[in-house]
């Protein structure tokens, strides 16, 4: 026998109960782990875009397209190196598959985002080709397209001249991003512009938004401050703010989800925290005499501390790092049924916060049963007093 | 023969709400190496506070108190703790194993504060529980056992890391007569053949038997002695 032994077999001395405790610590995880991806994807895009982007959108909503004719105006204001707009098309793939698809003008694209890795002979074929289409990996692989495939999409909002909301595009390159961090921005179908715009039914020469590249991040005010007094008062009034702004804003858009997260997890724990940390009080007030045999066989009372610490280190760990593999797992099964439009991970970072939230959870549950145990006079003890 | 256990002018008060109750007056006592001895007295009389003492469970509140030679009463609760691994072993009334482990591992366990390998620690476990007749019970726990059995495992449990003195609390007080008998004459055997000094405190006359002597403990001084 040894210590940690010792240690797992008073774990279980009741097992339906550490069963019970185990599997709520397991569920607590499980949706930690899941939460804290979700909190992940929703912060992730505001954390690497640079601040060398501006974002103009219609100041009443991205929702309302701006016109293509204020194209040169924004190529002109001071600082403003290049200029792409991209129009949201609405993808739908298969039966309810939703994809993000935009309608951009290829070149532009490539030039204000070369964060986008593709060869250069794609770029050129999306630029010749007017029904051509590029993919990203991740949905390149999620739907197994290759180039040289037929793309068939269904819009959401645009239907052709000829009522049809069915498209059909020819993939004519797949692109990758630069890091880890752009290749999970690869969710993404291109098409180009000026063959949507001819094609579409209504709404023609307008843009979603416009990306603006500038010289650099220091001119990123005084650009948005130039182009949003430009339009002000005019029909076509704008808001200007650099991507990684605008980014946060959108996420706010639906609401702040890292707080929303932050309230749920600390319900969760809170009960987890209450549930626990009763398991291991009774455990410990029903093994009182148990205890005092330990301190008069000659345990000391810093071992007999570690020892009911070890039991919640153990509880909490094993049920920890079950509910963290299964949030994995399920991670990875989520992102396969439903692809690029959930793309949540269980990666490292979330692991790191279940790690240290199994170091608070074990510190607050054992502490206490740990030094009523420390605290034990042997004498009052194994008289029952 | 040189004495295992002095006592001198030992008090021992505890404060039970706002009262000071002085449970040990001035005791003094000497026990041989090799003795067996049983307290005996009414309840209240101090018998098991002074086994407390002895064993190093409790310190005293004035006087003096060698083991072998050693003055515990002067050994803080960390010495106390240590000097208790190597030198004391202790039978409860109600035998005290770990339910949840079986009878080997409740014997192993104060030898796990030892530098002794795994296989030196099974070696004398498998002695002591030889030594106490239960060679063959190791493998199971506790409420597989019988009472009688238990107590044996409680002593194998208090001899396997061969401790000068052992010190019984009622070892046969929740046991039949023909188990009590058993286990006394275990006891026995350990004083005579093992040279185990043994202070055991009972309430029954005929487990006193078994004893080399008897002392009688009344208001927390001692009335008298008997030697059998």
């Amino acid at each position: 026998m040894t210590k940690t032994g010792f240690v797992i077999a008073n774990l279980f001395r009741k097992k339906t109960r550490t069963t019970l405790t185990l599997l709520s610590v397991i569920m607590a995880f499980l949706l930690f782990g899941l939460l804290q991806a979700v909190n992940v994807m929703f912060n992730a895009g505001a954390d690497f875009v640079g601040a060398t982007r501006v974002v103009v959108q219609a100041r009443v909503s991205f929702t309302q397209s701006l016109p293509l004719r204020i194209l040169p105006e924004l190529e002109a204001v001071p600082g403003v190196e290049k200029v792409m707009y991209q129009q949201w098309f609405g993808g739908v793939v298969g039966e309810n598959q939703q994809v993000f698809t935009f309608a951009v003008d290829p070149a532009r694209l490539h030039a204000v985002y070369p964060e986008y890795v593709m060869p250069e002979q794609q770029w050129t074929a999306f630029g010749q080709t007017r029904t051509g289409a590029i993919v990203g990996r991740v949905l390149a692989d999620q739907f197994k397209w290759k180039v040289g495939d037929k793309l068939p999409l269904k819009s959401s909002i645009f239907p052709q001249k000829n009522g049809s909301k069915d498209w059909a595009f020819d993939i004519v390159g797949i692109f990758d991003g630069k890091d880890e961090q752009w290749q999970r921005q690869t969710n993404t179908v291109f098409i180009n512009y000026d063959y949507f715009n001819e094609a579409n039914q209504f709404g023609q020469g307008a843009a979603g938004i416009y990306m603006l590249r500038l010289a650099n991040g220091d001119v990123a005010q005084s650009v948005t401050e130039a182009i949003d007094s430009k339009y002000e008062n005019s029909p076509d009034e704008t808001k200007s703010q650099t991507e990684k702004d605008w980014q946060a804003g959108f996420v706010k858009q639906i609401g702040d989800i890292g707080l929303l997260v932050r309230w749920i997890l600390f319900a969760v724990f809170f009960t987890l925290l209450l549930v626990v940390g009763n398991t291991m009080a009774q455990s410990v007030r029903e093994r009182v005499p148990e205890l005092a045999v330990l301190k008069t066989l000659g345990f000391s009372d810093t071992s007999v501390l570690g020892f009911v610490m070890a039991e919640a280190i153990a509880l909490c760990a094993i049920g920890g790092l079950i509910g963290l593999t299964l949030a994995t797992l399920l991670g990875i099964v989520i992102q396969k049924v439903a692809g690029a439009f959930l793309p949540i991970s269980v990666d490292g970072s979330v692991w790191v916060a279940g790690l240290v939230a199994i170091v608070v959870l074990s510190l607050a549950v054992g502490l206490l049963p740990a030094l009523r145990a420390q605290r034990l006079k042997i004498v009052d003890a194994l008289a029952g007093r | 023969m040189s004495n295992l256990i002095s006592i001198r002018d030992l008090t021992k008060s505890y404060v039970r709400g706002k009262q000071k109750v002085e449970v040990l007056h001035g005791l003094t006592l000497d026990i041989p190496k090799g003795d067996f001895v049983a307290l005996m007295g009414p309840s209240g009389s101090g018998k098991t506070t002074l086994l407390n003492l002895i064993g190093g469970l409790d310190q005293p509140t004035s006087g003096e108190i060698s083991i072998d030679g050693k003055r515990i009463d002067k050994y803080s609760a960390g010495e106390l703790t240590k000097w208790r691994a190597s030198n004391v072993g202790f039978v409860f009334q109600f035998y005290n194993l770990m339910p949840v482990l079986t009878a080997e591992a409740n014997v192993e366990l104060p030898l796990l504060l030892t530098n002794l390998s795994a296989a030196q620690r099974r070696k004398n476990v498998a002695i002591a529980l030889q030594v106490v007749g239960l060679g063959e019970r190791g493998k199971h726990k506790p409420r597989e056992l019988s009472g009688g059995q238990e107590q044996r495992v409680a002593i194998a449990r208090a001899i396997v890391s061969d401790p000068n003195l052992l010190v019984c609390d009622e070892p046969t007080g929740d046991l039949d007569r023909k188990t009590a008998d058993e286990v006394l004459t275990l006891l026995q055997t350990l004083n005579r053949e093992h040279g185990k000094t043994i202070v055991m405190v009972t309430h029954d006359p005929r487990a006193a038997e078994y004893a080399k002597r008897t002392l009688h403990l009344d208001k927390g001084q001692l009335a008298e002695q008997a030697a059998h």
